[in-house]
């Protein structure tokens, strides 16, 4: 891969830090009354999600890192491994539990995926913003309680578990959003 | 605002001068970097800062001068930096850099009347205030500590100035984001163009900074006149270059020469003028003051 210098550092650039793939979120030149120029750097660590602060001397160089991000189709899971499918190619890629961590709560077979390969193999996995699935289990509507705001916990057919009102019913199959884990709506039928 | 600053100095006599932006000689300093370009089959150098010439001027006897021009520096562009900018530059015989601090609190304030109140305090004040390191004495080790405990610093150097300068940009500099203030008798390792003093019994440069949140709006020194000891810190630049595979910058003797001459006693400071017009107006960058941005020239 090639080298970046601090100056090409831009939001999004994907480089390798002490052996792990980053991607570059904010960068600023900052150069004391005539003293050494340096570059402050906020990265994200792909492999862990956590956000590194770092500084480099003005003209450093990172080797960038071969991530690319690619929109898969979820196939399915054999309970160690979780298979994608590019849709172009038809080239399958498994996951690990870790690349995945809790997207599982999200994934539903033949959903459409973001998924970070990093050397080829997946290093993260983002689900769509929004999905529907389907309600396995949660209380019959109770009635006339609302000082819990009208809401009651429902498991989904991933395991995920949200809250959903009062008056949806076990079978029925709701939309949430990934982002934050919410109750959207039920699901237009098709 | 460029006319207020014609006003201020008009009222106190200081004499506007258009000093050379094209010079036949770089600057010596490691951190900074002159743009050359040919011109009639000679190399010239886009002057960095009007500092030699008009220290040149002084020494011929111009009483207190000043300039409102462009300068370049090479590899500085951010938030804060673009490689051209404009410079207002001034030096007042018999000031010391105290009176000068003064002198400048009164001419930001009359561009910029709602300017922060500025405090004052020593270099070694700041460094003990926001880190509890004392800059002045404290050893590579200890300012290395001090640096890790804020982040991973793989580096290697063995400087002083190099760990001082890198506290600054991930201690104080952000620790002085809502604050206003003159930072002023430098250790003596970055005294650059300032004479050298006594603090409370501590060898100091008598250097000053005027910071607002956390951005360096002025430098100023009470001015090194002993040609021999400019001469000697124009060599270690160069042995600064050559360690770090920089090239020679051959030194200017034009200025070592009005140094011989005699420069008067003086005070002199270099203030970004962008920089005074994006704070002034709450810009969030230095690009935003200017009428057309370096990209878009």
């Amino acid at each position: 891969m090639a080298n970046f210098s601090t100056n090409e550092f831009r939001p999004g650039l994907k480089v390798m830090l002490d052996g792990e793939p980053c991607s570059i979120l904010e960068n600023e030149f900052v150069k004391p009354g005539k003293g050494q120029a340096f570059n402050r750097v906020r990265m994200r660590n792909l492999s862990t999600g956590r956000v590194w602060e770092r500084t480099f001397k003005s003209g450093e160089t990172l080797e960038g890192a071969d991530v690319m991000d690619h929109t898969m189709e979820y196939l399915y899971t054999d309970g160690e491994f979780y298979y994608f499918m590019d849709p172009v190619t038809f080239e399958q890629h498994q996951a690990d539990k870790k690349a995945v961590g809790e997207t599982y709560l999200w994934l539903k077979e033949q959903d459409t995926c973001e998924v970070t390969l990093y050397n080829g193999t997946p290093l993260s996995v983002t689900p769509p913003n929004f999905v529907e699935l389907e309600i396995v289990e949660t209380d019959p509507g109770l009635k006339g309680d609302t000082a819990q705001g009208g809401n009651k916990p429902a498991r989904l057919s991933t395991g995920a578990v949200v809250k959903v009102p009062l008056f949806v019913t076990q079978g029925e199959v709701i939309k949430v959003d990934t982002r934050s884990g919410e109750y959207v709506s039920r699901a237009s039928k098709s | 605002m460029r006319s207020t600053v014609r006003d201020f100095f008009a009222k106190r006599q200081v004499l506007e001068v258009a000093a050379p932006v094209a010079g036949v000689r770089a600057v010596t300093d490691p951190q900074l970097e002159s743009i050359p370009f040919r011109v009639m089959n000679e190399t010239r150098y886009l002057q960095t800062s009007p500092e030699f010439a008009l220290k040149r001027l002084l020494a011929e006897g111009s009483g207190d001068v000043y300039s409102l021009g462009t300068v370049f520096r090479n590899d500085e562009q951010g938030r804060w930096h673009s490689p051209e900018f404009t410079m207002l530059e001034w030096y007042r015989l018999g000031f010391n850099h105290h009176d000068l601090m003064n002198e400048v609190e009164s001419l930001v304030h009359s561009v910029w009347p709602s300017m922060p109140a500025l405090e004052r305090l020593s270099h070694r004040e700041l460094y003990q205030q926001i880190l509890g390191v004392d800059s002045l004495s404290a050893s590579v080790e200890q300012l290395k500590d001090r640096a890790q405990n804020l982040q991973e610093c793989p580096f290697t150097e063995t400087s002083r100035v190099f760990w001082l300068d890198l506290l600054w940009v991930i201690g104080i500099e952000p620790g002085l984001q809502d604050r206003a203030c003159f930072v002023y008798d430098f250790p003596i390792e970055q005294a650059a163009l300032a004479r050298l003093g006594d603090s409370e019994g501590r060898a100091v440069a008598h250097r000053f900074e005027l910071v607002i949140q956390g951005v360096e709006l002025a430098n100023g020194f009470w001015e090194l006149t002993d040609a021999d000891e400019q001469q000697g810190r124009f060599e270690a630049d160069n042995q600064y270059r050559e360690c770090s595979g920089q090239p020679r910058v051959e030194p200017d003797e034009r200025l070592l020469q009005a140094l011989r001459t005699g420069l008067p006693d003086c005070a002199g400071v270099a203030l970004g003028f962008d920089r005074l017009v994006a704070l002034s107006s709450a810009y969030r960058q230095v690009s935003d003051a200017l009428a057309l941005a370096w990209d878009q020239a």
